[in-house]
């Protein structure tokens, strides 16, 4: 043990260094956690943070340097636990069935009536009031659901205790109302003692619950202070990107003199539902996760592109938010992946034109960013944020007068947000029109027109100054008091 | 809400299987009672048992070498385990290694299943022609006699493929390790970041996949009281397709033992009932074919109406 530290540390990394290959994954770093802290870890799309959490976890091993930790690291049985990003459960399987592959001690006659009492305890200190049938099969239940069940997993005792709870975007598929519910429980289960790592992108959720916070960048940890010694400038400026606040809704709203959003521009979508938009129109489906508005928006786009043949000029272009589901084709390379959506368009006699397809990539890569040498790289080499972007270029690239988003954005950084953003604005500015389905208010504010959801209806339609955080949630809980 | 409502499409095998039946009786009533029942079903042990094996396996792969395998074992059963019973165990039990070992290889250089099975089903043939050039051999005493008893109430047929369906559902839906297994399926990753060796679970499956391919040797033997190098030549489709009624899939372990043992029932019959409306055996596996597709099709339909819902 590090005697060196005044607390007995749970995990320790002194010079810790990691390669794959050619690649410097992590590059020289020197991290201690210790018992009752929260750390909040950022950094940008590819900073290494995922692989440091699969160091710390004792997933991966260090090519060089030292890991010590008076815990149980690694295995069934650890003390340190990973709660990722992409949703990890396996989903023809329960609640409860879920943690028993996680829990080492769980065996005999009863361990299902075991493992549902002990799941559902969990979920309920996490998250109380859930409402999670834990013996539901777990692809039947929503996304925010799932990412709820996969957290209680991560904090429950199974057979131990939780020392280390490493939340890598835990938040990202949940409404704010539950990301509240982690936050609390977070500061709750630090003060009895346990360490969390969590990995944001949403700044505010690290300065509402770190106590200290670690900014990455290209393997290494470029800065390291109390949470009140960083403010939202300081902290985007250390993680690389120039800070650049989005311009609020109402300022660019005042600059832009609704050239494109105007009342004279037509109507493209119409449905019985109510949902409308205009041409070049920017139209943002908000309220809570799960109300209704990815089926909204399928319903929407599965009504406008159905058939057997798909057409030279679509009318429609989907931007998945569930990358793994509905995104990416993980055998395929960045560039097939990228140029899917302009196949029928690009084709000659039936045939792919690979000098137009490869022309088109390096269009797109250098528009959106996409880091990689090679786009004949699988995909799956991209980190999630470049595969997301992959999936703004395929949908963009398209000719599609209407992009249809769902949750694009999840798990994507603060830089490659804002560029999306501005992206965005200018393909509306162009006369393209965007339906938004977002949980997340900053996302929802840089839309022309928002309609709120609630159980699976519109419960309001806002537009100009009325889009704010208050209209919104307004909104959504509205209808809840009958 | 802690009970679910069973869906029309899980339900699905029951109806399929309850159709053909009702329709047989009502062709030929004399099917209609104990021995009716064991003649109709007697042949469907060795096939459910086959089944099951390649619904172990169809957690999240495909086995091409069941009816090849069965086979092996049939003719090692009707000789060796006959002339020399102890030698005869440890070929079987070696079997069931082997197989344990082809599940650890196929996750250790991430092979294709489909293709080394394919690839083995042609070994296990070769071998069992060796053992058994020719038709014949003689069934074990004991195992006749287990395979003939006459269980009051219903027939043997019958008794076993409940047994059958109730030791699979134990095993594979209600046990931990089954849980495990089917999570293979469902999400390998999630389960080795849990600490589990994935090799070992391979390993597992297919070697419990060996057992139940063993135990369907067995039974065929004890029936036909004879083999051969092809006498189960056909299972491996009847038992994928067993599999497919019964409502599993062929990926994400999503599976149904009972449903598995139901698909295999509605297989053999469908033959039946083919035989019954005079239908010429040359037409019979295209009628077969023709059920599986109906069913398939029935499936398919009360799937989108869910995702309607």
């Amino acid at each position: 043990m590090n005697t060196s530290q005044p607390v007995e540390a749970v995990v320790a990394l002194r010079g810790v260094h990691k390669q794959f290959g050619a690649v410097r994954a992590i590059d020289g770093i020197d991290l201690t956690l210790t018992p009752g802290e929260c750390v909040g870890l950022v950094g940008h799309n590819g900073a290494g943070k995922s692989t440091l959490v699969n160091l710390i976890n004792g997933t991966l091993k260090p090519s060089r340097g030292e890991i010590d930790s008076h815990v149980t690291r690694g295995g069934r049985g650890s003390a340190i636990r990973s709660v990722f990003q992409e949703l990890s459960l396996c989903p023809n399987l329960s609640a409860a069935e879920n943690l028993r592959i996680a829990h080492p001690t769980l065996k005999g006659l009863g361990w299902r009536r075991r493992a549902g009492a002990e799941i559902r305890t969990s979920l309920d200190q996490v998250f109380p009031g859930h409402g999670i049938d834990t013996d539901a099969r777990v692809d039947t239940l929503s996304i925010a659901q799932r990412q709820m069940i996969e957290i209680a997993i991560g904090f429950a005792p199974r057979g131990g205790q939780a020392r280390l709870v490493i939340l890598d975007e835990p938040t990202s598929s949940l409404d704010a109302g539950i990301a509240e519910q982690l936050l609390a429980y977070v500061e709750r289960f630090c003060a009895e003692g346990g360490t969390v790592v969590f990995i944001s992108h949403m700044l505010g959720e690290i300065f509402r619950v770190a106590s200290r916070i670690v900014v990455m960048q290209d393997g290494r940890v470029v800065a390291e202070r109390a949470s009140q010694d960083f403010d939202r400038d300081s902290l985007v400026d250390a993680m690389g990107h120039v800070a650049q606040h989005a311009p609020s809704a109402e300022q660019r709203r005042h600059a832009e003199g609704s050239v494109s959003a105007g009342a004279a521009s037509a109507t493209v979508i119409e449905d019985a539902a109510g949902l409308s938009a205009r041409r070049g129109e920017i139209v943002g489906l908000a309220g809570l996760a799960g109300h209704g508005q990815a089926e909204a928006l399928a319903k929407l786009y599965f009504a406008g592109t159905s058939g057997w043949r798909a057409p030279r000029q679509p009318r429609m272009a989907f931007v998945a938010g569930d990358r793994g589901r509905d995104g990416v084709l993980p055998l395929w390379s960045i560039l097939r992946n990228l140029s899917l959506s302009v196949l029928p368009a690009g084709a000659h006699r039936g045939a792919v034109d690979r000098r137009a397809e490869a022309t088109l990539g390096r269009e797109w890569q250098q528009r959106i960013g996409i880091r990689s040498d090679d786009l004949g790289n699988p995909i799956t080499s991209l980190s999630g944020g470049n595969q997301q972007k992959v999936l703004f270029a395929r949908a963009l690239a398209s000719s599609a007068p209407i992009v249809v988003m769902d949750d694009p954005m999840r798990g994507v950084d603060v830089g490659t947000k804002q560029e999306v953003y501005a992206l965005i604005r200018a393909e509306a500015d162009a006369g393209r029109t965007f339906l938004w389905y977002s949980t997340e208010t900053e996302e929802v504010c840089q839309c022309d027109r928002v309609f709120v959801f609630r159980d699976g209806k519109i419960s309001a339609e806002l537009s100009g100054a009325e889009i704010n955080e208050e209209r919104i949630l307004a909104a959504s809980f509205e209808m809840q008091e009958n | 809400m802690t009970r679910h409502s069973i869906s029309p499409r899980k339900l699905l095998p029951l109806i399929s299987f309850s159709v053909l039946l009702i329709a047989t009786f009502a062709l030929q009533e004399r099917a209609m009672s104990y021995l009716g029942l064991n003649l109709l079903f007697n042949l469907t042990i060795p096939i459910a048992l086959a089944t099951i094996g390649q619904l172990l396996i169809m957690v999240n792969d495909i086995d091409l070498s069941v009816g090849a395998f069965v086979s092996l074992v049939a003719c090692i059963v009707s000789t060796l385990l006959v002339q020399h019973p102890w030698l005869g165990w440890l070929a079987l039990a070696g079997l069931v290694l082997a197989y344990a070992a082809l599940g650890a290889l196929i996750h250790r250089f991430e092979l294709p299943a489909i293709v080394v099975t394919l690839g083995m089903s042609f070994i296990w043939g070769g071998l069992a022609l060796v053992i058994m050039p020719a038709p014949g051999g003689t069934s074990p005493e004991w195992l006749r006699a287990l395979m003939t008893v006459k269980p009051p109430l219903a027939p043997m047929a019958v008794v076993a493929a409940l047994l059958i369906a109730a030791a699979a559902h134990l095993l594979i839906m209600r046990s931990g390790i089954g849980t495990v297994l089917r999570g293979l399926g469902g999400n390998s990753r999630s389960v080795a970041r849990a600490g589990w060796r994935l090799s070992g679970l391979y390993a597992l499956t297919y070697g419990l996949a060996g057992v139940f391919g063993v135990l369907a040797g067995l039974t065929l033997v004890g029936l036909y009281t004879s083999s051969g190098a092809s006498v189960a030549s056909s299972y491996t489709l009847l038992s994928i397709a067993g599999v497919i009624l019964g409502g599993g899939e062929f990926i994400g372990g999503r599976v149904s033992p009972i449903g598995a043992v139901l698909g295999a029932l509605t297989l053999s019959l469908a033959g039946s009932l083919l035989a019954f409306m005079h239908i010429s055996p040359d037409w019979q596996i295209g009628a077969q074919g023709a059920v599986l597709i109906l069913v398939l099709a029935a499936r398919l339909l009360f799937t989108r109406r869910e995702a309607l819902i």
